[in-house]
């Protein structure tokens, strides 16, 4: 998305892209950030109420993180932005002050196959910032078989075009 | 976590499933509502800074110092995802992986308050805000915490609010 606030669509839906959930990071991740058994022992897993390993839902999230700056990245190239260079020129983007209704409504799982969207929902000027906005973003995630398993409203700051 | 099916703990018998089945520190009962709890110290790296933003979200502020210096944020940060994810160690540390939870729901709000920047020592208060037994399966309970993430100086870096299962201890018609 690396537009001016201007010139970012309301209402498209955006695809991110489809990415194999590996489940050697996912265990990884929890490992590290989310270790509940239903996340790192496979054993226990499979005698828990999910039937199986299933992914820490911040890694699924940050799984979209990482989809979201793939597409950003390719975004700059298509238009020849260089990313975060010449600051005053080319649109930037900020810090988020946070997000909401994020939730997980089916779990996934390793080797499930996910698609990430995201759908520019609303624009706010920051009057406390002048020269910056803020995009609200309705965030998706869907497997192989189309059933939901992420959604949220994610909000980041992006600059507004130089008068 | 062992088995709460009827057939393997009928009259509160607890048989061992084949792997190492600790018994549950905490289940739904243990939280009451306004109770606070604080709790971890976790040591924030440069290089764990940029290890996460490297996979999950590379962008300039969590990667380059010296051109994070000239952003809006003013010096490297940590992904607003990774203090997530570091708040969530700490619970889990705390009491999730010692409870009888059975998931995170979702999280109704969470604000990044301010930049986590490297080597500052996270800490985290609970608050319990609600808490009501499932109407579906009353075997278990719904609980919605806020945790709120500060530095070592008591500066407030994420507020995060949202609902999370966990099973009870004492499902209806069992014995006390």
């Amino acid at each position: 998305m690396a537009q001016w606030l201007e010139d970012i669509e309301l209402g498209n839906r955006i695809d991110l892209g489809a990415w194999l959930m590996d489940g050697e990071e996912m265990m990884a991740f929890a490992r590290k950030y989310d270790p509940q058994s239903f996340h790192v022992d496979p054993e226990a897993a499979a005698k828990s109420h999910f039937g199986g390993i299933i992914a820490s839902g911040w890694y699924t999230v940050a799984c979209w993180m990482r989809a979201m700056m793939k597409h950003r990245d390719a975004q700059a190239e298509k238009y020849h932005y260089a990313a975060d260079k010449s600051p005053g020129q080319r649109p930037q983007i900020g810090p988020s002050p946070g997000f909401l209704n994020l939730s997980w409504p089916n779990p996934v799982r390793p080797g499930d196959v996910i698609t990430f969207t995201a759908t520019a929902s609303e624009k706010l000027l920051m009057k406390s910032r002048p020269g910056w906005g803020i995009i609200r973003s309705l965030n998706e995630a869907y497997n192989q078989k189309g059933e939901l398993v992420l959604r949220h409203t994610g909000q980041g700051m992006v600059s507004t075009r130089p008068k | 976590m062992w088995c709460r099916t009827a057939t393997c703990c009928i009259f509160g018998l607890r048989i061992e499933q084949g792997i190492k089945m600790v018994e549950p520190k905490y289940y739904w009962e243990d939280f009451k509502i306004g109770e606070v709890a604080k709790f971890g110290a976790y040591h924030v790296t440069k290089e764990e800074i940029i290890e996460f933003a490297s996979t999950y979200d590379p962008q300039t502020i969590h990667l380059d110092e010296e051109a994070a210096k000239h952003s809006i944020v003013g010096g490297l940060c940590a992904s607003g995802w990774h203090t997530c994810a570091m708040v969530m160690r700490m619970m889990c540390d705390e009491y999730l992986v010692a409870s009888a939870g059975m998931g995170g729901l979702g999280i109704n709000d969470a604000r990044w308050r301010a930049p986590v920047r490297p080597d500052e020592i996270l800490s985290v208060e609970r608050v319990c805000l609600e808490s009501r037994l499932s109407k579906s399966r009353p075997d278990r309970g719904i609980l919605n915490f806020r945790h709120t993430a500060s530095n070592q100086r008591g500066e407030v870096k994420l507020i995060i609010e949202g609902p999370m299962m966990m099973l009870a201890r004492r499902f209806p018609g069992q014995e006390a």
